[in-house]
Order: structure tokens, then sequence, then C-alpha cells
């Protein structure tokens, strides 16, 4: 009995230690980018052994929250922070884009091979329930010649507070007045119908195991675990497939972001730029440091990583801003 | 006539429905076999050496492991039986030993309060005054909700078992002049060392399978835990971020984690059993 | 029975035969004891002040508001509420008959032996976490009601308004059905007991009246045992209402109200496990907190009457033996 209560007390401290040297960092947010991020964390754990980055996928809304509550050294959102809840910190947080993303509406139809089309108001039809069979005829319209099945459409959406949401509410209420009127756009909405699930694994699991399911889920998470998504209708009329190269070339064509980074890119493909929030004023010198050369090797080293995962990397021009906005962080 | 019927139908009833009982036994019993059978195939087809020594890797990345999570988990359980276990113990002495008559029955009725607590409110309740007021997720915090569950059960089921002693031997023990601490310490505890013992191992599995307490506490991790005042990975946590992921690996080693913990679960809960062989009901 | 040291105990209204010791093993273990009730105080009075901001602004209108918008920071409680007394009294519906059953067949059935170790089998299946069971119902059960028991439902029994609209697989019954299962060890192993401390003259009174055994078992012995199964069944329920993971996994997260059995639904527990870790404003995070209480109270209760039933039956059992 002794031995063992001494034998835990031991393994105990020995646990406490934990690394004695080097950097931990932790921060939580969006699942949007959670893919890229990872691997970046990873990379750079196995390039700097002593700087350890822990990232929580958590959803947008949680990044938001937990960088307020002061829990996390840095956050990540889809969603820039509006005035209101910049003001709740208490050190100002500066927006730094990392990548650009693009949500794909992916769905589970067996029997139809090929990617089906849609039009941005058939898109806001479904999601507010007033399309509810897959051979709706607005969807025949927008695909002619596809044969199309019976099934009841089953939605599927976040049940937690998410940017990927953002994104999607906010095309939503661009296409469709009603959409906007009834619903909006927020990481967290009021859901018309459907299925709701954790972060855009959630989403994407139940699209996956649900015959006649429909969901938005960042590329990455469509493009690894095979799923289908559709080619959605841009502004000029023509049926745009997301991809590496058209979420590239939407972050060409986007106007010139605001000095402090936050601002929205909508049109077909649905893309956005996914931000990680950094306190401008940072206490520690070793945190500060460790954050400060992630950054720099983020907007260099990290930016190749993105191809690869399907998001498009940041344009020249954002990249230099950004470095400037590191020199800010005190 | 009739009654001779009647008679038959009353023996067709009492066979139908008598049956029917064993029926309801079978089908209840049966759910332990149905979860091991799902867990043993599944999760044995996935357990591999990579999931003990391995770390989990990003996303779509196929053959990472839940070695951070296995040892999280038992730092995180390690922590929090060092916490409750012995207030647990303590009071559960205080209760049996001590004390007049309301302090004890109001402590009673807490502990069977706590212990009635859903434990997602724990959650809530040690991230409001442990992870918001030092402003960090931590494994600590998720030890300290753990031992909140833990030390109710502890108790009760200490003051179970030390009420079990028989009265001769207090009695014993004070006629040849002992005190009541020393009575406590040399001779009523240890006659009733094998319940208390059992009850803790029950109490440390209940909580080892807990995740809603862990949710708001200690996060998560994809790296090893950094020390006790980090986030942490743990077996729950991580079962059912992977189970609600769309990855088929990850799916794979949601059903491996499972069955490492249910299997210790079990085990920890077979063991009390023997060491107390005797059918004594389980405090509840 | 009280404490058999308290008979002889040094320190009451007779002599003081308390020596330093004694008094210090006194305050100390009261000092623990005294902490346990510290940490239950906090707990309430931390909830208390929590919802404080969402029960100024919503009053009781909380309780009956169905509508939930993070955005508008406008909170309702009722499609949580219904969703799990919907999914615990489903659990119910399906654990109680099972249950019952399986108790009488244990007590009356049974020979001794067996009977000991089926019932620590049923009590093994009460330590398994709840997160396995989600898993097991995510990828078994789930599949299972898309698949054939809710079409079957649909096709059999669909005029009804409970078994209306799509298969999703995850619903009201999916998560109802697990929480049966995570159910009935408790309702098994609390009203085997009861129905054991039915003294043995009971039934053969009975049965030396003419009685069949099934009828000396339903009339007689059960009707004895009834506060200890009714007390069981509270404590099913109070079990019920807490569970989170294995119900988050398969309820499917929508937070309305339907009628349907094979809609996706929300339990108060789930909602606080999937929105607390974002709640953005304090508002926000108050209404959760405030829900949290609510299922708080609810199970305080419940639980409560449970020992209440639970120890009745037993006090009568001994009394009587």
């Amino acid at each position: 009995m002794k031995t063992i209560i001494s034998a835990g007390i031991v393994a105990l401290s020995a646990l406490c230690a934990g690394p004695a040297f080097g950097q931990n960092l932790n921060g939580a947010g969006a699942t949007f980018p959670a893919p890229i991020y990872q691997k970046w964390f990873q990379e750079y754990k196995t390039a700097h052994s002593s700087v350890q980055i822990n990232y929580q996928p958590i959803g947008s809304g949680g990044g938001i929250s937990a960088m307020t509550e002061g829990t996390v050294d840095f956050g990540a959102s889809d969603m820039p922070m509006t005035d209101e809840q910049i003001g709740k910190l208490k050190v100002r947080p500066l927006h730094f884009p990392t990548v650009l993303g693009a949500d794909v509406i992916t769905y589970n139809l067996p029997g139809v091979s090929g990617a089906l089309k849609f039009s941005g108001d058939t898109i806001a039809n479904i999601f507010l329930g007033k399309i509810a069979k897959w051979n709706d005829p607005k969807i025949a319209a927008d695909n002619p010649g596809v044969k199309l099945p019976s099934t009841d459409i089953v939605v599927a959406h976040r049940s937690d507070g998410s940017g990927t949401t953002f994104v999607f509410c906010d095309y939503l209420s661009k296409v469709s007045p009603e959409w906007k009127s009834k619903v909006g756009a927020s990481t967290s909405v009021t859901w018309p119908v459907g299925l709701g699930g954790a972060k855009n694994d959630g989403v994407a699991g139940i699209v996956k195991q649900t015959e006649g399911a429909i969901g938005y889920v960042e590329l990455v998470f469509a493009v690894q675990n095979k799923m289908a998504f559709a080619d959605v209708k841009n502004a000029a009329g023509k049926f745009v497939t997301p991809s590496f190269a058209s979420v590239t070339a939407a972050a060409q064509a986007s106007k010139d972001l605001a000095a402090d980074f936050r601002g929205s890119i909508t049109n077909a493909p649905i893309s956005s730029y996914t931000w990680l929030l950094i306190p401008s004023q940072i206490q520690d010198a070793a945190k500060k440091k460790a954050i400060t050369d992630f950054l720099g090797w983020m907007l260099t080293t990290g930016q190749k990583d993105a191809e690869p995962l399907s998001y498009a990397p940041l344009p020249a021009a954002v990249v230099a801003k950004e470095k400037q906005q590191i020199a800010a962080i005190k | 006539m009739s009654s001779t019927f009647r008679n038959r139908r009353r023996n067709a009833v009492n066979n139908i429905m008598l049956t029917l009982t064993g029926v309801c036994a079978f089908i209840t019993v049966s759910m332990l076999f149905v979860v091991l059978a799902y867990l043993v195939y599944n999760g044995g087809k996935s357990l591999n050496v990579a999931f003990f020594t391995k770390l989990p890797l990003p996303t779509g990345e196929v053959g990472g492991g839940m070695a951070n999570a296995i040892v999280g988990s038992f730092e995180i359980i390690l922590f929090a039986s060092l916490i409750g276990l012995p207030i647990g113990f303590f009071t559960g002495i205080y209760l049996s030993e001590f004390g007049g008559k309301t302090l004890p029955f109001l402590v009673r009725y807490i502990c069977d309060l706590l212990n009635g607590v859903p434990s997602i409110v724990i959650g809530i309740f040690v991230w409001i005054v442990v992870v918001a007021k030092v402003h960090h997720y931590s494994a600590y915090a998720g030890a300290i909700a753990l031992s909140i569950m833990l030390i109710p059960i502890t108790a009760r089921g200490t003051e179970q078992f030390l009420q079990e002693v028989p009265r001769a031997m207090r009695e014993g023990s004070l006629a040849l002049g002992a005190s009541n601490w020393r009575t406590i310490a040399s001779v009523i505890v240890p006659a009733a060392r094998k319940g208390i013992l059992t009850g803790m191992i029950l109490g440390v599995a209940r909580i080892s399978g807990e995740t809603a307490p862990l949710l708001f506490t200690s996060l998560n991790n994809q790296f090893w835990s950094a020390g006790i005042s980090e986030p942490t990975a743990s077996l729950p946590v991580m079962i059912y971020n992977f189970a609600t992921s769309p990855y088929d690996d990850y799916h794979r080693q949601a059903w491996a984690a499972g069955l490492v913990l249910l299997a210790l679960v079990l085990i920890a809960n077979i063991t009390a059993r023997m060491i107390v062989s005797r059918g004594v009901s389980l405090p509840k | 029975m009280g404490t058999p040291a308290a008979a002889i105990r040094p320190g009451s209204k007779s002599v003081s035969r308390l020596s330093g010791g004694d008094e210090l093993a006194r305050a100390v273990t009261m000092l623990f004891a005294l902490a346990v009730l510290a940490v239950a105080a906090l707990l309430i009075f931390e909830l208390w002040i929590h919802s404080s901001p969402a029960k100024e602004k919503f009053g009781l209108g909380f309780l009956s508001s169905t509508l939930w918008n993070p955005v508008t920071n406008e909170f309702g409680a009722l499609p949580f509420i219904y969703g799990t007394v919907v999914t615990s009294v489903l659990a119910l519906l399906i654990a109680v008959p099972l249950g019952v059953g399986a108790a009488i067949y244990l007590s009356e059935l049974a020979a001794p032996r067996l009977s000991s170790i089926l019932t620590f089998l049923v009590e093994l299946l009460a330590a398994v976490p709840s997160v396995i069971f989600g898993l097991l119902a995510i990828f078994t059960l789930v599949p299972l009601m898309r698949g054939y028991i809710e079409p079957a439902l649909k096709k059999t029994l669909g005029f009804l308004p409970l078994f209306t609209g799509p298969a999703y697989g995850v619903s009201y019954l999916a998560a109802g059905v697990i929480l049966a299962v995570m159910t009935f060890p408790f309702i098994i192993s609390v009203s085997r007991e009861a129905l054991l401390t039915v003294p043995r003259e009971q039934r053969e009174a009975a049965l030396a009246l003419g009685a069949t055994k099934w009828e000396s078992t339903w009339q007689v012995v059960v009707p004895f045992a009834r506060l200890g199964i009714l007390g069981s069944v509270f404590l099913g329920l109070a079990r019920a209402l807490g569970e989170t993971m294995a119900v988050t996994m398969v309820i499917g997260n929508n937070p309305g109200i339907h009628a349907s059995l094979l809609a996706p639904g929300y339990t108060i527990a789930a909602v606080i496990a999937n929105e607390f870790a974002e709640a953005t404003s304090d508002m926000y995070r108050s209404a959760l907190v405030e829900l949290g209480m609510v299922l708080f109270l609810l199970t305080i209760v419940i639980n409560g009457l449970a020992r209440i039933l639970i120890v009745v039956t037993t006090k009568k059992g001994s009394a009587r033996a």
C-alpha cells in the first residue's frame, strides 16, 4: 500500500514537470483550417523541437470565446471579429490571414455520378427547407439530363459556433434576400431545418453516413473523405468547381483587404480567408518570440503546405502587409 | 368443467409470463455481451503497436496513435484520485465514527446530491471556478472535476463498510483502553479495508470513463502533455472526437481506444467484486 | 442502525473521555466533511450567480420559450426540456418492462447462484462509460435505425404523428433506445433487491391459497415491493436525464420541438456540451448555465424521491422480517 502511494507520487511529480525546457503555446478555434494548422504545428515542432503549439479545433465561435476569456494564447476564426467582440478583449487582437479555403456543398447521392450543379437560389431553398426532395424541379433545372432520385434531402449544418457557417450564410445572404431576412449570417444561426453536427468533422460525418444528405464543409474535408461536392453558379452565371485553382483565382480577384485584414470574399466558389487571432501585446518575451517566429515561418515555408490540402496560399501583397503587422506585436 | 378450463388458462398464463420474464433477463444480460462483442471485434481489428506508441497525426493522415491520450488519462485520473480518495475516505470515517445528528445527516444528503449532479454541470462549474479564473485549460482542472465526482462515491462507500464492522470488535478495543481514534485506525479501518478498497476501485473506474467533465477543463492536446497545468489529451475525449469525425482511420482508432478503455474499466470492476466476494450491494 | 461506536462513544452527554488524540481526529475528519459541504455550496452558489443575467432577462418565460438564437441573444429552454423529457420517458418505457421483468426472473425464478451471477453481469453494464455507448450507437444503432427499424415503423405505424418524417437514424428514438440500455442495470438491480426483501410468508401464503407462481408474484410480491420498484424507476430516470455523451452523439442536435420520434432533437445536457465552449457573450453563457441549473434541480428532485422510496421499502422489508 505504502509503496503504491510513493510510486504514485513519484510518477505524478514526473508528469507534473513536463518538458522543463521550451515553450508551450495553446490555441483553439476554427475547424475550417484545422487540417493545415495541425500539419503546420506538427512540422513546426519537428523543426523547432523546443516549441510545442497545441491547437484544438473547437469552432470559430469557440476560438473567439476562448480569446475573450483569455484561456488560450491565440485563437483562430473564419469570421473576422466584430467591433463589439474586439471591444470585450482587454488586449486588442490582431487578425492574421493564413490561407484561403472554400466552403463546398457536399452531398451523398450514391446513384448520381459526376458533380451536381447548384445555383445560389437553389441552395438557399434547400437549406430553408423549401426543397425537400432530390428530384425537385429546381434542382433538375440546374442539372439538365441528370437522373435524380426521389430520396428525401437531409440537411446537415453546424451545431457549434462556426466560421464555416458564417462564410456559407454570408454567401446565402447575398444570393437570397429571403435567407438574409429570415436567417442572416453569423457563427451561430437558427437553422430552419436539418441535423446538427459539431465541427466540420461532424457535418462531414453526417453527410458521409446518411444517404440523401447535403451539407457545407471546407474543401479539404470533402476531398480527404472522397465525398462528392457541387459546382456552384457564380455572379457571372457560370458554374465553378471548387478546387485549389479556382480558390486561388478567387483570392487574386478579391478586393484588397482592409488594413486590419478583416474582410470577406463572397462569390463562387464560396471562399474565405481564415485568420489567426493574435494578441497585440504579449507580456512574456519568450512566448512573444515563439509566436512571431511561427508567424514568420507560416508566411513563408508554411504556405507550401496549402496546395496539397487544397487551400490557396496568400497573395504576395497580403503576405508583405502581414509581415509589417508582425512587427506591431509588442 | 369451466374451472378446469380456467385452471388450464391460468397455468398457460403462468407459463407464458414466467417465460417472458426469462426472456427479459436474457435480453438485458445479453446487452453486456453485445457491447463486448462489437468492441472486441472492431477494436481488436484496429489495435496495433502504433496505437500505443504513436501520437495522433493531422486529419487525413493514416497511422497515428493515442499514446498521449493513454498517458494523459492516466495522469488526470491519478491526480483526481490523489485529491478525491483521501477527502472521501476521511469524510466517510467522519460519517461513520464521529459526529452527532445534524452534521452527518447534512453531509450524507450533500454526498447524495453531488452524486446525482449531471457530469456536464460539474464540467461547467469547474470551468467557471478554475479555468476561467486562471485563464488556462489544464489537466489539473480536469482532475478537480473528476475528483468532485469521486468524493461522494468514496465517502458513502467508506461509511458503508465501516458500519459493517461488528460491534464486538469496537467494544473489545475500547474495553482494552484504546482511545477512539486508535480503535478506528488500528482495528476498524483494517477490518473494513477490503470493502473500502473495493469502493475506491469502483469509484476510480467510474471516473476514468467520464468525458463530459473533461470537455471544458483539460480540453485536448495533439502532443504529449506539457505538464499538469497544460491541456492534456485523454482517452474518452479522443474517442468522442474521433467517433464524430468522418475519417475512417479515426473511426478505427476510436474503436481501439474504446476497447482499451472498456477493458480497463471492466477489469477494475471485476477485480473489485472478487475482493469482496460476498454479495454486498454496490454503494449507489 | 446508527453508529455502533456511538453507543459507547465518549464525549457525549455522559463521561467525557475524549483524549487529545480523539479530539484531533474528530476535528480533522470533520474538516474533510465540511470541505465536501463547501464544494457543494460553491457549486450551487456559482450556478446561481452565473445564471442570474439570464434569469433576470427572461424570467419564467425562459422555460416556455422555444426560441434559441445566439445572434440576437434570445434564449428559450423549452426545446431542450422537451427533448430531455421525451428521450428519458422513452427510455423508461423500454427499460421498465424489460427491467422489472428481468428483476422478477432474477429474484423469483432463478436459482440464487445463477441470480447472483446474472445480476453481477447486469451491474457490469452500469460500469460501461457513456462515450462507449455513444461510439456503439453511432456505428451500429443509428445505421440499424435508419436502414431497418425506422422504415419499418413508418410502414406499420406511420399513421401516428409519432412516426412521421424522414428516417434520419439520429433521432429521439435512437437516443431513447441507447438510454434504455444504460438504464437497465439500475432498474434491475434495485427492483431485484426490493423483491428479495418481500418476506417468504407472503409468497407462501399466496401459493397455499392456490395461486400459480405467476399470480403469486404479480398479485402479491410485486405490489408488496412496488415502492422499491418505483424508486428504481426514479433512479433510472435521474440517470437518463443527466446523460450527456451517448445522447449527444445520436440525437441529431436540432433545437426544435417535434412530435415525431423519428425527428432529430436536442437535450439540455447535449446543448451544453456542444455550445458552452463557444458562448461568446455573457448572456449566452448565462442561459446555458441556467439550463444546467434546471437540469440539476430536476435530477435533485427525482433522485430525492427515489431515495425516499428505496429507504421506505428497505425499512418496511426489514421491519417485517
